[in-house]
């Protein structure tokens, strides 16, 4: 199953990861990603990329 | 668009900013497998526009940095290049894009992603002078900016707030002119815009808004800068960040609706040609939720569009409508200002939390006539966005999304 990684140096707190796949993403009270999941089904892949690609920084990965 | 194995259909995306370059990168996500061709007048490999006031700038991120595609990522995706080459006539019958080196593309359906250019300064000099826009731009300015010698930015808005709150950092005096008398204020409201000018205050910057600028001259390192009620000041360096214009004058004879940005359908089709797309800045488009046309120049407008447009080539039987709740954030000295949906159109607003010196985080939220959110303005509070954002998106009353922002814990401290 495709594999979730968030760079948590990076993340600014834009958010709009959240907008995009909010069962996958989250934020914390310091404005930093949290990821809800480990691992997607190849089902989601499509929809959560398309939310990692809207991160203005490229904190956030689907990897293999 | 009918795709056959002998007759592979074409996308051509014109423009590699961030909206056709995600534009592209979507066509592949969706399922798209004939040929995206990605077209951009500026030579550079593309890349990505909002550290070009801010990181880039400042020297504290290299270009490779700033890379949305690089030629091995434009390969891996099967998306041919043709960069430095700008699109000069749109064929809509003929479904050609004819480009400024005599080639012609031939399209199934085509993206236009032309985005906007700065407003040109109306005051020229023979150097000195600089909008930030392009990568070009940034490194000129960058370079100018390495001189100790005042500068003077024109425009309170977020580029020029952008520009000063660099340049201040890098050690030099700077004084913004803005004929507003608030900074920002036909966004966020008069109120919170003076928050913004306590902020450039803070940090040393000085503020001569109210107050135009007549003419400028000399030369970089030498700039003599009239403003209109008369005073005259020396600057180094002049930023101008007056706002954009769409860069549309190459469709002018296309035939399609050109007016301020391309008219489009809230599938982001242009109106009458629906193998026509229009994304990112240059898209006048219909808003279902606001049942407006608006042009947006916001990345994350630019990049939801190009998401909807690619999976309407991909998907033409199951269309999406673009209809975002509108978002922009802007850096700024110790603020992170991000600001959702639309608080210009509120008749009043609340804070929650605080924007007071050095330990603002604070969320400030605006109420519609009929009692429902319609926007808010954050600062250093990423979560409270969040909220909003959502809040927004579920159509919130203002009293319920003033409760729950209100519970997130802990307000008012710093970050």
């Amino acid at each position: 199953m495709p594999k979730l990684t968030a760079d948590h140096e990076a993340c600014q707190g834009y958010g709009n990861c959240i907008t995009g796949a909010p069962d996958v993403y989250d934020i914390d009270d310091d404005g930093v990603v949290v990821l809800l999941k480990e691992e997607i089904p190849d089902s989601d892949r499509a929809r959560v990329e398309e939310a990692a690609r809207s991160c203005p920084v490229s904190a956030l990965g689907v990897e293999d | 668009m009918v795709a056959t194995p002998s007759d592979p259909s074409t996308v051509v995306v014109v423009g590699s900013s961030v909206a056709g370059v995600r534009c592209a990168q979507a066509l592949r996500g969706e399922g798209f497998s004939g040929r995206v061709v990605l077209v951009g007048e500026d030579p550079e490999l593309p890349y990505d526009k909002p550290p070009l006031s801010k990181q880039l700038l400042a020297g504290t991120w290299d270009v490779d940095r700033v890379r949305l595609l690089t030629a091995e990522q434009a390969d891996d995706l099967g998306v041919e290049l043709r960069l430095g080459v700008a699109a000069e006539r749109l064929d809509v019958a003929g479904r050609a894009v004819h480009l400024a080196d005599g080639s012609a593309l031939q399209y199934d359906a085509v993206v236009l992603a032309t985005g906007a250019a700065a407003r040109p300064s109306p005051w020229t000099c023979e150097s000195g002078v600089h909008v930030v826009r392009t990568l070009d731009d940034a490194q000129a300015l960058q370079a100018d900016l390495a001189v100790d010698a005042p500068v003077l930015v024109v425009g309170g808005g977020f580029i020029g707030a952008e520009a000063a709150a660099t340049a201040r950092a890098l050690g030099r005096e700077v004084t913004i002119v803005d004929p507003a008398p608030v900074p920002i204020g036909r966004v966020v409201g008069d109120d919170l815009g003076r928050r913004f000018t306590d902020l450039h205050h803070r940090h040393g910057v000085g503020t001569r808004f109210g107050t135009g600028v007549e003419s400028i001259s000399g030369r970089a390192g030498d700039l003599r800068v009239r403003l209109t009620d008369g005073t005259e000041l020396a600057a180094g360096t002049v930023v101008v960040g007056i706002g954009a214009v769409p860069n549309d004058a190459w469709l002018t004879d296309s035939g399609l609706l050109v007016d301020d940005g391309v008219t489009c359908d809230a599938h982001c089709r242009a109106v009458d040609a629906t193998d026509v797309y229009v994304v990112g800045d240059l898209a006048r488009w219909y808003h279902p939720g606001h049942a407006e046309h608006l042009r947006v120049e916001h990345w994350t407008n630019a990049v939801d569009s190009a998401t909807v447009a690619a999976h309407n080539i991909a998907h033409p039987s199951d269309l999406r409508e673009h209809a975002p709740v509108e978002y922009v954030w802007s850096d700024q000295y110790d603020w992170k200002v991000q600001i959702v949906g639309r608080p210009g159109r509120g008749s009043r607003h609340e804070t929650v939390g605080t924007f007071d010196g050095e330990q603002a985080r604070g969320s400030a939220l605006f109420a519609d006539e009929g009692g429902g959110l319609c926007g808010a303005v954050s600062v250093n509070w990423p979560k409270a966005l969040v909220t909003c954002r959502r809040l927004l998106t579920a159509g919130s009353t203002f009293e319920a999304a003033l409760a729950e922002v209100g519970a997130l814990a802990p307000a008012g401290r710093t970050a």
